[in-house]
């Protein structure tokens, strides 16, 4: 076994009162492949910043724990220190510059000069800028890095218009390049790539670590890592769950790691409900894709019966919030949508909302509230713009009937504000999502999308709107569409959950379903594959 | 509804919710009719010319309302709604209209005009989404252009609007010809302790103020008012926000078409050529003074800011006349008057530029 490189000691990390990280310790050896594992948001790339001193952690008070290298405590308070120690590290997003070669990006700022005569005097004057590149120097040592990841592109190739699989490869030539590089971290690389880029990577990634380099690798996918890893070390809400050899576990396994028992909310009982398999079909949705960056639907096909909770979860990324977005207009849309057996044109939001649908937005502050306005106005906004209520005889806003709908609503969602003149930038989370909530109901639509309804908000807060969700289907009969990152969340309360990973829908579960099949659904493996690797 | 959130009234923290910029203008107007009391300048005179030239502006200002409401920022093309209601006025003359009918007929023309150079406008405005500020002015001065060709080549023959000498209409025509000089600022004209009152004006204001208020409280016009807030807002609830930019800038033009007419009537003249240059600016900094925001204006501030810009600017001539005596050579006294305006105009975009990167 081969010697320990890097070890983590206790790491935690606080942002803002939010703890992501608590009391983390694994480590990594020297030219193994390490794959670090977690849902979104377990706090895989917080570490790794640390691990690489990037400003976002110490521009937000630092951390606790230690690092040490080869036995011996570093201190890494910027990328350049982390560089000094041999740490390399691809970002999730890219850090190229366009408008400059392969080679010239492989060797940014870290430029290989000549001497000439005009340099030695002005370099004097202005520093080291001056001096000429050793262009020469520069291709052939981008030339290197590129051969050891099997890439035949020409070095001199301009950054711009490179297919986004070769960015990432440039990337990855870029850390290699550096003299005396030690581990090399990739966070999610794959999730842009093409599956042949990802094998080619894969391949790649062995190359580097039979040099003696240590990988550590994020990703989704579960095979990949099953593949090409080493050891696989498991996050969870900021906590460490294990650090495993990879053969000494399966992806069925992994995948009940990750998702783990959570906090739970415990699922209502379902009686009451005014849903069965014979119920019409209320929204039938066929082959839709969806151009929501970084949420793309790749052909989605599904239908909800009326009165029906209808889960729909996945990793974040992977395309789950683009299906509400789409279908309600907000991003550029095509597939073929019925509401109650009536065919719909995608892209007419004033249309879907006539019909009845409504929408709670997961971006509360762009897209769901007015934020500068009072919450009467919110509440009342949607209804007043589509069906022309709570206007007077002359085509004015009624004051009077504004104000009585919208103090019922802060009374039946119990929304805590001064009064119903506040600005709703002034509120917590919470009683944001609830005006959010409350504008949609005021609609009184037949079809609620709700997406991300309990993201960043408190615990009482999101009881109360799950169960008033619950209670939406059970007494009206409404159809809601629940689009969340939270499994327990959809389990809790839908009478199907479907998963999507890459833009598609792997399956749909029943919620009471283990989490190992939710797990590896989520990395995109169906059910089938997933006995099989068991 | 009695559980009204008592709050604290003091005279302090009234002074603290008016927007700085109104706050700093408001004292400088007051330094300047304090100065005008103490050097002996007859008061009466001076509340008229202030009260005659909100009466002329008011409108004009009242154009950037729908512009600054729905995200197209301030109306720096507003020439482009001076030039409408100059042509709606000349297209008027020409037929040898006067009076009364002059006023009306005008006024409906430059609606009409300015509605469709307003929509045109709109489109350009969604088509530059993100720089409108820096397209907006260019547009005004290259319609300005335009137009300078367009009055010198209209085959309009009516002599009391050509030049003297050769073809072209004149860069002023005079109202009195056609009876339709100071109509609006005579009718119901007063007197009280000296000043003058100019009601025919004031009245045509407040009933542009008002309905403008009433627009936004109509769906259409709350509407507009989301779309500037947020536009993926507005587009989430079913708001076509390219329509709503262009009837927004449609009224703005329409709006900025009337108040050149009101402004002729209250001078006497339609002036052509280079005047439609001279407007946005002065409009743009009353409304700011005001207490607008290039994100957000309501109708107070047009109010607020038009009075106390323009009075600013009516005072502050005959003061600094007074002040500097017999010193005024080579128009000292214009000059600072010019330097008052303009820098008045300057502190107020800064602060806009200021409050826009907040
Ligand atoms: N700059 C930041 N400020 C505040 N919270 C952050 C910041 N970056 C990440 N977080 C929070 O830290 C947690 C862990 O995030 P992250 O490490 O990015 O997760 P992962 O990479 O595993 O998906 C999340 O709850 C996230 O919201
Ligand atoms: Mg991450």
């Amino acid at each position: 076994m081969s010697r320990t490189l890097l070890e983590f000691k206790n790491i935690s990390k606080t942002y803002s009162g939010n703890q992501v990280l608590k009391d983390v310790s694994f480590d990594i050896r020297e030219g193994e492949i390490h794959a670090l594992l977690g849902e979104n948001g377990a706090g895989k790339s917080t570490i790794m910043n640390i691990l690489f001193g990037m400003p976002v952690i110490h521009s937000t008070g630092g951390f606790e724990g230690e690092l040490h290298i080869d036995e011996k405590k570093v201190d890494v308070n910027s990328p350049f220190d982390a560089m000094a120690l041999g740490i390399g590290m691809v970002h999730q997003e890219f850090m190229l510059i366009p408008g400059f070669t392969i080679a010239e990006n492989v060797k940014l700022n870290r430029e290989i000069e000549k001497n000439n005569i005009i340099n030695t005097i002005t370099s004097s004057l202005f520093g080291k800028r001056m001096k000429t590149l050793d262009r020469k120097a520069m291709n052939r040592d981008a030339r290197k890095a590129l051969d050891k990841l099997d890439m035949s592109i020409e070095e001199f190739t301009l950054v711009q218009g490179l297919p986004i699989g070769y960015m990432q490869f440039v990337e990855i030539a870029r850390e290699i390049d550096k003299k005396g590089l030690k581990v090399l971290v990739l966070d999610e690389p794959t999730a842009v790539l093409t599956e042949s880029e990802a094998e080619h990577l894969l391949s790649a990634m062995r190359n580097i670590a039979a040099l003696g380099i240590a990988i550590v690798f994020i990703s989704h996918r579960l095979n990949e890592i099953t593949a090409v890893s080493d050891r696989v070390t498991i996050l969870r809400d900021g906590e460490h769950v294990i650090t495993k050899d990879t053969k000494d576990t399966n992806v069925l396994e992994i995948a009940e790691y990750m998702v783990g028992r959570k906090v739970s909310i415990d699922r209502t009982s379902g009686e009451g409900r005014q849903f069965d398999d014979n119920s019409d079909i209320a929204l039938s949705v066929k082959d839709l894709y969806v151009a929501m960056p970084n949420e793309q639907v790749k052909g989605i096909s599904f239908d909800v019966r009326k009165g029906e909770i209808f889960g729909i979860g996945g990793l974040a990324g992977q395309g789950k919030l683009g299906i509400a977005n789409g279908l309600m207009g907000i991003y550029e849309a095509k597939g073929d949508i019925l509401i109650n057996g009536q065919k719909v044109a995608l892209g007419k939001t004033r249309q879907m909302l006539g019909m009845g649908a409504a929408f709670v937005s997961e971006d509360r502050k762009g897209v769901g509230l007015l934020i500068e306005e009072s919450i009467e106005d919110n509440i009342v906004f949607t209804a007043m713009n589509i069906h022309s209520e709570f206007l007077n005889a002359l085509g004015l806003a009624n004051k009077h009937t504004i104000r009585e709908h919208a103090r019922k609503m802060i009374k039946e969602l119990d929304i805590r504000c001064t009064s119903e003149k506040q600005h709703t930038g002034r509120l917590s989370g919470g009683n944001q999502q609830k005006v959010c909530l409350a504008r949609a109901l005021t609609q009184k639509p037949s079809i609620l999308f709700v997406s991300e309804p309990t993201r960043g908000i408190d615990i009482g807060a999101k009881k109360l709107i799950l169960d008033l969700l619950l209670k939406l289907s059970r007494e009206q009969g409404m159809t809601i569409i629940m689009t969340s990152s939270e499994l327990a969340e959809l389990c809790s309360i839908s009478d199907r959950v479907a998963i999507v990973c890459e833009g598609e829908m792997v399956g749909i579960l029943p919620p009471d379903a283990s989490l190992s099949k939710f797990g590896l659904m989520m990395s995109g493996i169906k059910e089938a594959e997933g006995e099989v690797a068991s | 509804m009695s559980e009204k959130v008592t709050e604290n009234v003091s005279f302090l923290s009234l002074i603290r919710k008016i927007p700085f910029s109104t706050r700093a203008v408001g004292l400088f107007y007051i330094a300047v009719v304090i100065t005008g009391v103490v050097v002996g300048w007859p008061f009466g005179m001076l509340i008229s010319s202030s009260l005659h030239l909100f009466g002329v502006w008011a409108i004009l200002t009242l154009a950037n309302v729908p512009s600054i409401q729905s995200g197209t920022g301030p109306n720096f093309a507003l020439p482009i709604g001076i030039v409408s209601g100059l042509l709606a006025m000349v297209l008027i003359l020409a037929m040898n209209v006067m009076g009364w009918m002059f006023m009306l007929l005008s006024t409906i023309l430059a609606i009409i005009l300015g509605s469709i150079a307003g929509f045109f406008y709109g489109r350009l405005m969604n088509a530059v989404k993100g720089s409108e500020m820096a397209i907006a002015p260019y547009t005004g001065f290259a319609i300005t252009a335009i137009f300078g060709l367009v009055w010198l080549t209209l085959p309009i023959d009516h002599p009391n609007m050509l030049f003297f000498l050769g073809d072209g209409l004149r860069h002023q025509i005079p109202l009195d010809y056609f009876n339709a000089n100071f109509i609006l600022a005579n009718l119901l004209q007063f007197e009280i302790a000296g000043v003058t009152v100019r009601t025919g004006e004031l009245i045509v204001v407040f009933v542009a103020c008002a309905l403008m208020w009433l627009f936004f409280r109509t769906k259409t016009g709350i509407a507009i008012s989301a779309v500037g807030r947020s536009p993926m807002f507005a587009k989430a609830a079913g708001i076509n926000v390219n329509r709503s930019r262009i009837i927004a800038n449609m009224i703005s033009t329409a709006v900025a078409a009337v108040g050149i007419v009101v402004y002729a009537q209250g001078f006497g003249f339609v002036q052509l050529y280079d005047f439609p240059m001279f407007f946005a600016f002065p409009a743009i900094a009353g409304i700011l003074v005001g207490g607008a925001s290039g994100q957000r204006a309501r109708v107070m501030n047009v109010i607020v800011g038009a009075f106390l810009f323009q009075g600013l600017l009516a005072l502050a001539l005959p003061v600094f006349t007074r002040v500097l005596a017999d010193t005024d050579v080579g128009g000292v006294v214009n000059q600072i008057r010019m330097i008052v305006q303009n820098g008045i105009i300057l502190y107020a975009l800064a602060l806009m530029a200021r409050g826009a990167k907040q």
